[in-house]
C-alpha cells in the first residue's frame, strides 16, 4: 500500500526584490501513514507554513515531488483540508453556509449536503448555531466551524496551519482536547492529521511524531516520535523530556553565534535578529534577577510568553557576548552581568564596545563615517549596500535596527528629515 | 446561491404587501412607457419639442431617471468585466490600469459632441442616437470610479479566504459569487451611489446640447430647464430645481440606502460595530409577504438555476484550459501572434495619427500656443476655485467632523448637496450676475465652486471625524490651541482626506469649465477667456479640428498637473501624513 503522503527533496525558493533568489525550503523528505498524527515545529518565519502549503498544493515546490497514495500531484491535493491560523471563515456566510461550501465539488444533492453539514457541526460542538453569522461567535466557536468545514469534505489528511494560536490559553487548551478525542475515538474518517505549529507543549501533547525545522533555509533537523500513552499529563518526566529535548534541538541555531560569530555581510545571511535595544536590556536585566543560569523553556512559561518571542532574544545577547546558550539553558557572561547591573550612561558605553567588538557591519559604519570629511553620510548610500546583501524589504529592517542600535550606543545620529547619518558630537558645529 | 440568502422565516401577507404590489406594478408600467418613448424618429424638421407645463414634470423626470439607471447598469456591467480582467491577468493589467487612470482625468464633457454624431450617425433619423450619447455621457462619468474601486477589492482579497477557496476546489464562478463578489460588496455599492451622484451632472449637461449648430432637446429634466431658461421664466426654473432634488431623494431613500443597509453583511471584520445604517424601506421590503413569496418561487430557483449552469460552464472551461496548459507550450507562435496584433493596432492607427498631424500642422503653431493659454487661464481658474473652495469647508468641514451629533446629521445632507448637479444653478447664478453687472472673467469662478466645493467638504468631514481622539486630549491637556493646533494635530490629520477632495474636485471643475465659462440667460451670453468656453464655442460652431485639439490641450493639462501634483501630494499623504 502506498505511503499517504510522500514528499522527495522538496526546495521551494522565493524570490526577493533586489536580490537573488533566497532558499526558504532545502532538501525535505518526509513520509507520512495512515493513522499518524504529526507535528511540525520550527522558529516563526522557518518556512514550516510554506512546507504545509506545498503539501496542500497552494504553492509548488520549486524541486522535487508531493505524493498522494502514490500519485505526484499538481495543483491542489484532492486529499487535504486545511484549518487556518486565522479561521478564514467567510463573514457573509452563516455557519452552516460556511460548512456547506466545504461539500461544494460533492455529488450531492441540496439536502444530503445541509444533512452532513449538520452532522459535523453536531460533532465539533456547534450545535444550535448553524444560522449564526461568524462575527457573533467567539473566536474558540469560529475555529471550530473552521474545523466543521475541513472536516465536512471527510479529507484523508487534515492539516492544522497554526490552528491554536490566534486563541486564548484556555480556549484554545479546550479545542485541542476536543479534537484530539475526535481523531483518537475514531468519530473523524480522517486517516492522518498534520499541524505546524511553534508550540513544543502542542506538538507533545498532541502528535505521534514531531519533525523539527531549522531555519534559512528550513531543513528537517530532527524526526522523533512521540511515545508516551495518551492522554498525556503535561507535568509527567517523560512529557517534560520531550520537551526539554524538542528544546534544544529548536535552540542550536540560537546557540551558535556565541560559538563561531557570523562574520557579517561576508556570506548570505539572514541578518541580524530583531531586537531593539531596550528590550535587550530589559531581557538581560531578567535573566540578572532570575540568577546566573536559567531554564529558558521555565522562564518563557514563568512569564506566560512563547518560547519562540525569546529567540531573537537569546541570540542576540549572545550575539553580542552577554549570554552562552548551554544544553537549553542560558547563562550570563561576566560582560553581560556587568551591563545588567550597570547605570544607564555606563550601559550606553558596554554597549558601544559590544557591538562595535561583535558586530563587524556597525564598525564599518563608524570607520566610513569617519573617514569623510564632514563626517556624515546620505543614508541612501547604506541602503544600497544592505539592499545588495539583503534585499528591499529585509535591508530597510536591517538598516533601522542597526540604526536604533548604534542611536542607543550614541555611536552615531540620524537626521530624518535630511535622511543624513552622522557622528555623535559632529553635528553641533553646523 | 448564498449570496443572495435570507433568513427562513414565515411571513403573513399584511396591508403593506398591498402598496408594494401596487408599487411594482406602477414602477414595470412607468418603465414600459418611458422606454417606448426612446424610440422615436427625429429628424431636423421634427425635433422633439419641450413642453414648460409643469404637470409635464413627473414624465420628463421618469425619463431622465430611466437614461441614469440604464447608464448605471452599463457602469456595473463595465466594472465587473474590465476589472475582473485586469485583476486576474498579468498582461491585461500593465495595459488596462493606466488606461483606466487616464479616462478617470479626461474631461468627459469634451467628448459629448463628439460621441453624438457618432450615435446619430449609428441610428439615423431617430432619437435612440442622442439618447444613447447622453446615456454615454452619465455612464462615462460614472464606470471609471466604480471599475477602480471593483479592481482594488479583488486585488486586496485576503490571503487566507482564497486558500481557502482553492483549497475547496471553488472553479472561478463559484469563487466570484462566494467570495469576490461579497467582498468587493460595500465598496461597490458606496462607490455606485458617489459615482451615481456625480452622474446626475452629466445627466443635466447632456440632455440638452447644440451640435453643428443644431440644438437638440431629450425629454428630461435637464432640457426642461434649458427651455425655461431659454424662455427666461425663472418659476419653471424653480420647478425643474425642486424636481431635481425630489428624484434625488427618492433615489436615495428607494434605492441606496436599502443597498447600503443590506450590504452591511457583507462587512469583512468579524465584529459587530455600535452604529449601523438604516432604512425604512429596506424594513418594510425584508418583513414583506409578497416579496418573500417572489424570491422563493421566482428568483431563487431561476438564480440556483443560473448558478447552476454557469458553475458548469466554469468547470467545463477550467477543464478547457487545463487541457491547453498541458499541451507543449509554443513560444514561437503565440510570440508571432503578439507581434501581428501589435502591428495590425499599428496599421489602424497609422491613417488617423497622419490625419491629426496634418490637422495640426494647418491650425499653425502660433494658434496652438494660443490655445495653450486659455488653457493656462482656465487652470488659474480651476485653482482659485479649489482655493476658494478650500478657505470655507476646512474651517467648516473640521467643525461638523469634530462633533459627532453634528456630523451624523450634516453628512446626508452634504452628500444631497454634491449629487445635486451644479449645472443647473447656474441659470439662477447668472441672472444675479446679469443684475449686478459681475464681471463674468472672474463670475465664472464661483460657478466652478458650486460643484466642487461639496467634495472637498466631505471629505474634510471624513477627514476630521478620523483625528484620534487621544491626540485631541493631548492636545487640551497640553493647552495647544489656536492656530498651533491645527498647525499640529488638525491639519496634518486630515492632510491626506484633504488630498482625495482636492482630486476629485479638480476633476469636477475642469468638466465644470466646459459649461461654466459660457452661459446664457435670453438675449445675453456671458463669456469668460478660457479653454472651456473655447470648446463649448467650437462644439456649437462644429468645427471639428477645433474640437479634437481644445479637448486635447485639456487633456494634456489635466494629465500633467495629476502627475506633478496630485500624485504627489498623495505620495506624500500616504507616507508622512499617514494615521495608523
Amino acid at each position: 500500500m502506498p505511503n499517504l503522503l510522500e514528499l522527495k527533496s522538496v526546495r521551494r525558493t522565493f524570490a526577493i526584490k533586489g536580490s537573488s533568489d533566497t532558499v526558504i525550503l532545502d532538501n525535505i523528505n518526509l513520509t507520512v501513514k495512515e493513522g499518524e498524527f504529526l507535528a511540525i515545529l520550527g522558529p516563526s518565519g522557518s518556512g514550516k507554513s510554506t512546507l504545509l502549503r506545498i503539501i496542500a498544493g497552494l504553492i509548488p515546490a520549486s524541486s522535487g515531488s508531493v505524493s498522494y497514495l502514490g500519485n505526484e500531484i499538481f495543483g491542489i491535493n484532492p486529499g487535504v483540508a486545511i484549518v487556518f491560523q486565522s479561521f478564514a471563515l467567510f463573514p457573509w456566510l452563516t455557519v452552516l453556509e460556511n460548512v456547506m461550501l466545504g461539500l461544494e465539488k460533492k455529488p450531492l444533492t441540496e439536502k444530503e449536503k445541509k444533512e452532513r453539514s449538520m452532522q459535523v457541526l453536531d460533532i465539533v460542538g456547534l450545535d444550535g448555531f448553524e444560522n449564526a453569522y461568524p462575527k457573533e461567535l467567539s473566536g474558540g466557536m469560529r475555529q471550530r466551524v473552521g474545523i466543521g468545514r475541513a472536516l465536512v469534505s471527510e479529507p484523508d489528511i487534515l492539516l492544522m496551519d497554526e490552528a491554536f494560536s490566534a486563541l486564548d490559553v484556555l480556549t484554545a487548551e479546550n479545542l485541542r482536547r476536543d479534537l484530539l478525542e475526535l481523531w483518537l475515538d475514531k468519530k473523524i474518517p480522517t486517516k492522518s492529521i498534520i499541524l505546524v505549529t511553534h508550540g513544543i507543549e502542542e506538538a507533545v501533547y498532541m502528535a505521534d511524531r514531531a519533525v523539527i525545522l531549522s531555519t534559512h533555509p528550513a531543513t528537517i533537523v530532527k524526526e522523533l516520535t512521540i511515545d508516551i500513552p495518551r492522554w498525556r499529563d503535561k507535568k509527567s518526566p517523560a512529557f517534560l523530556s520531550y520537551v526539554d529535548q524538542i528544546y534544544s534541538f529548536m535552540t542550536k541555531r540560537a546557540a551558535t553565534p556565541s560559538v563561531q560569530p557570523q562574520p557579517l555581510l561576508s556570506k548570505k545571511d539572514n541578518g541580524l535578529p530583531q531586537v531593539s535595544a531596550g528590550a535587550l536590556t530589559g531581557f538581560l536585566e531578567l535573566l540578572e534577577d532570575q540568577n546566573q543560569r536559567t531554564d529558558l523553556y521555565k522562564l518563557a512559561d514563568k512569564f506566560m510568553m512563547d518560547i519562540e518571542d525569546f529567540f531573537p532574544l537569546v541570540e542576540a545577547s549572545s550575539l553580542l557576548g552577554f549570554s552562552r546558550v548551554i544544553e537549553g539553558d542560558i547563562e550570563l557572561t561576566p560582560r553581560g552581568i556587568e551591563f545588567a547591573q550597570a547605570p544607564l550612561l555606563e550601559r550606553k558605553k558596554i554597549f558601544s564596545e559590544q557591538i562595535m567588538k561583535n558586530v563587524p557591519i556597525v564598525e564599518k559604519m563608524v570607520r566610513i563615517l569617519q573617514s569623510k570629511s564632514n563626517k556624515q553620510i546620505n543614508i541612501e548610500f547604506f541602503e544600497e549596500m544592505f539592499t545588495r546583501q539583503y534585499g528591499e524589504k529585509m535591508a530597510q529592517k536591517q538598516l533601522n535596527l542597526l540604526i536604533g542600535w548604534e542611536r542607543y550606543a550614541e555611536l552615531v545620529e540620524y537626521d530624518d528629515v535630511k535622511e543624513v547619518l552622522y557622528l555623535e558630537g559632529t553635528m553641533q558645529s553646523d | 446561491m448564498a449570496v443572495f440568502s435570507q433568513t427562513p422565516e414565515k411571513k403573513r401577507f399584511r396591508f403593506l404587501d398591498i402598496i408594494i404590489l401596487a408599487f411594482i406594478f406602477v414602477l414595470f408600467y412607468a418603465i414600459l412607457r418611458l422606454s417606448s418613448g426612446m424610440d422615436i424618429p427625429f429628424s431636423p424638421a421634427n425635433e422633439p419639442v419641450i413642453s414648460l407645463d409643469p404637470s409635464m414634470l413627473p414624465y420628463y423626470a421618469g425619463r431622465s431617471l430611466l437614461r441614469m439607471f440604464i447608464a448605471f447598469a452599463a457602469s456595473l456591467l463595465f466594472t465587473f468585466i474590465y476589472g475582473y480582467i485586469a485583476a486576474k491577468n498579468k498582461l491585461a493589467q500593465k495595459i488596462l490600469i493606466p488606461i483606466l487612470d487616464i479616462l478617470q482625468s479626461i474631461p468627459v464633457l469634451g467628448f459629448l459632441s463628439a460621441t453624438i454624431l457618432a450615435f446619430m450617425a449609428f441610428f439615423p433619423g431617430n432619437l435612440l442616437g442622442v439618447e444613447c450619447a447622453s446615456i454615454l455621457a452619465i455612464f462615462t462619468g460614472q464606470a471609471w470610479n466604480m471599475t477602480f474601486s471593483f479592481y482594488h477589492s479583488l486585488v486586496t482579497i485576503p490571503k487566507d479566504l482564497e486558500e481557502a477557496s482553492a483549497i475547496l476546489h471553488m472553479n472561478w464562478w463559484q469563487k466570484f459569487i462566494h467570495l469576490e463578489l461579497p467582498i468587493s460588496m460595500i465598496s461597490l455599492i458606496w462607490n455606485g451611489m458617489m459615482s451615481f451622484g456625480g452622474g446626475w451632472f452629466f445627466l443635466a449637461a447632456s440632455e440638452s446640447i447644440s451640435v453643428l449648430g443644431k440644438n437638440i432637446h431629450l425629454p428630461g429634466v435637464g432640457s426642461y430647464l434649458a427651455a425655461a431658461v431659454a424662455a427666461g421664466d425663472v418659476r419653471c426654473m424653480v420647478y425643474a430645481m425642486i424636481t431635481m432634488l425630489i428624484m434625488i431623494l427618492l433615489v436615495d431613500q428607494f434605492f441606496w440606502r436599502p443597498l447600503i443597509v443590506w450590504g452591511q453583511k457583507f462587512k469583512l471584520e468579524l465584529s459587530e460595530s455600535s452604529c449601523q445604517p438604516k432604512s425604512f424601506i429596506y424594513n418594510i421590503i425584508y418583513q414583506s409577504f409578497v416579496m418573500d413569496l417572489f424570491y422563493r418561487t421566482c428568483l431563487a430557483p431561476l438564480l440556483h438555476f443560473l448558478n447552476k449552469r454557469l458553475t458548469k460552464f466554469a468547470d467545463f472551461t477550467e477543464k478547457a484550459a487545463q487541457k491547453m496548459d498541458e499541451r507543449p507550450k509554443k513560444g514561437h507562435f503565440s510570440f508571432a501572434l503578439k507581434v501581428i496584433f501589435l502591428l495590425f493596432v499599428c496599421y489602424e492607427l497609422f491613417t488617423p495619427a497622419c490625419e491629426a498631424f496634418t490637422m495640426l500642422c494647418n491650425l499653425g503653431s502660433q494658434y496652438l500656443l494660443h490655445i495653450f493659454f486659455l488653457g493656462f487661464l482656465t487652470c488659474c481658474r480651476v485653482f482659485a476655485a479649489l482655493f476658494l473652495g478650500m478657505c470655507w469647508t476646512v474651517p467648516v468641514g473640521v467643525y461638523i467632523g469634530l462633533h459627532p451629533s453634528l456630523s451624523q446629521k450634516m453628512q446626508p445632507v452634504v452628500q444631497i448637496a454634491a449629487s445635486f448637479p451644479a449645472n443647473m444653478l447656474f441659470p439662477f447664478i447668472t441672472v444675479l450676475f446679469l443684475e449686478y453687472n459681475v464681471n463674468f472673467q472672474y463670475g465664472s469662478i464661483a460657478l466652478m465652486m458650486l460643484g466642487t466645493q461639496w467634495y472637498i467638504l466631505f471629505n474634510v468631514i471624513a477627514g476630521a471625524m478620523s483625528i484620534p481622539n487621544d491626540l485631541l486630549e493631548a492636545a487640551s491637556i497640553f493647552k495647544i490651541s489656536g492656530w498651533k493646533k491645527w498647525r499640529c494635530i488638525i491639519l496634518p490629520c486630515i492632510f491626506s482626506h484633504l488630498v482625495t477632495g482636492f482630486i476629485t474636485a479638480s476633476g469636477g471643475a475642469w468638466n465644470a469649465s466646459i459649461i461654466s465659462e459660457l452661459v446664457v440667460w435670453k438675449s445675453h451670453t456671458l463669456v469668460a477667456t478660457g479653454l472651456g468656453s473655447y470648446i463649448s464655442l467650437v462644439t456649437t460652431q462644429g468645427n471639428w479640428a477645433k474640437i479634437i485639439v481644445g479637448i486635447m490641450v485639456m487633456c494634456i493639462f489635466v494629465v500633467l498637473i495629476n502627475r506633478l501634483l496630485w500624485q504627489r501630494l498623495y505620495q506624500l499623504s500616504e507616507t508622512k501624513y499617514h494615521l495608523d
